[in-house]
């Protein structure tokens, strides 16, 4: 199997059926892009075709082996038909074995300006839509007795963040999740693990003013903000077959901000 | 519609082919919990694999009184009946 990417070889990860949720951009599409470098064959999903298919259109230029999805987990319901279809339509290839569960949104206010429906959406996005791709898979991880889940949590289920309500009852609402899974299917050599990342760049912290980045990077011993493949090294570690004896885990990828 | 010992030969295969055993292996008295060493979750899939070969549902409160292979048998029997 050639290692299309330069990254790290990690055993256990190439040949094997992989589910990325929310593959299309940030943190998710740089574990997307890095499991195709690895020779896993990525499903990765978006909330449209068009964004999932040009990430899938990366990782196949590289060599590698994807397919774009739509899905959109603020609508459970639907999301679980086609979470259903894909585990009809790998069965015979054994299924999904390795499943990371990333698609996540905010709708941030403070509680008392946060609306029922901002509650509801977030979690039904974050911790509503984990459950039920999760559901949709694992009957083939059983049957073939090896499965790897990781979801993607963030350091505010822990240190908690004003004006974010939902979003870190809705991470911290995974680490519940993860760990009941955990003890619920490690009998089959299933295992069932979080990331938390802290201050990562992304869009999103790229437009803070200066004084605010120098305010974040004070909170960081390692002195700089996380990349995306700082997450996506954890992720593909805790896929691979170096982390057998890993499970119901929440791993910080934080710089150490919160020891 | 299939009959009676066709849906027994189908039941016995299914549950033989859950827990890895020979047909033979399979008789209406034995339980799935005591004598064939069925943990939770293999009794779900076994739930989950009589529903996908015979096209039912069943409840988790019906699932629960499916206690012994001739239990399985019964019940689909009925149920395909129906």
């Amino acid at each position: 199997m050639t290692n299309a990417g330069t990254g790290p070889v990690f055993p256990g990860i190439a040949g094997r059926l992989a589910l990325v949720t929310g593959g299309s951009r940030g943190i998710g599409r740089t574990i997307a892009l890095s499991l195709g470098a690895a020779g896993a064959r990525v499903y990765l999903t978006s909330r449209t075709l068009e964004a999932a298919e040009s990430v899938a259109e990366e990782i196949r230029a590289e060599g590698g082996e994807a397919h774009g999805l739509a899905l959109d987990l603020s609508q459970p319901e639907a999301a679980a038909e086609t979470c259903q279809q894909l585990a009809k339509s790998t069965r015979d290839d054994g299924g999904i074995s390795l499943l990371v569960l990333n698609a996540g949104m905010t709708r941030d206010g403070l509680i008392m300006r946060m609306g029922l429906p901002a509650w509801r959406e977030v979690l039904d996005a974050n911790l509503t839509g984990a459950f039920v791709v999760t559901k949709s898979l694992v009957p083939a991880m059983i049957r073939g007795r090896f499965g790897r889940i990781v979801a993607l949590s963030s350091i505010v289920a822990r240190i908690g963040n004003a004006g974010q309500a939902n979003y870190c009852a809705s991470k911290a609402g995974l680490h519940g999740l993860v760990r009941a899974l955990a003890r619920e299917l490690a009998s089959r050599s299933i295992t069932v693990n979080a990331v938390a990342p802290g201050f990562i760049e992304t869009d999103m912290t790229r437009e803070l003013p200066e004084a605010t980045r120098q305010r974040l990077l004070e909170q960081v011993p390692l002195g700089r903000l996380g990349t995306q493949e700082d997450v996506a090294g954890a992720v593909l570690f805790l896929l691979s077959d170096l982390a057998t004896y890993i499970t119901g885990e929440v791993v910080d990828v934080n710089g150490g901000m919160a020891m | 519609m299939p009959t009676a010992d066709e849906i027994r030969a189908k039941v016995v295969e299914t549950i033989a082919k859950s827990f890895r055993l020979e047909p033979d292996q399979v008789s209406d008295d034995k339980s799935f919990q005591e004598d064939l060493d069925a943990d939770s979750l293999e009794i779900v899939e076994l739930v989950m694999a009589l529903e996908e070969e015979f096209g039912i549902e069943i409840s988790d409160e019906e699932a629960e009184k499916i206690r012994t292979v001739g239990d399985a048998i019964n019940f689909v029997t009925e149920r395909a009946a129906a």
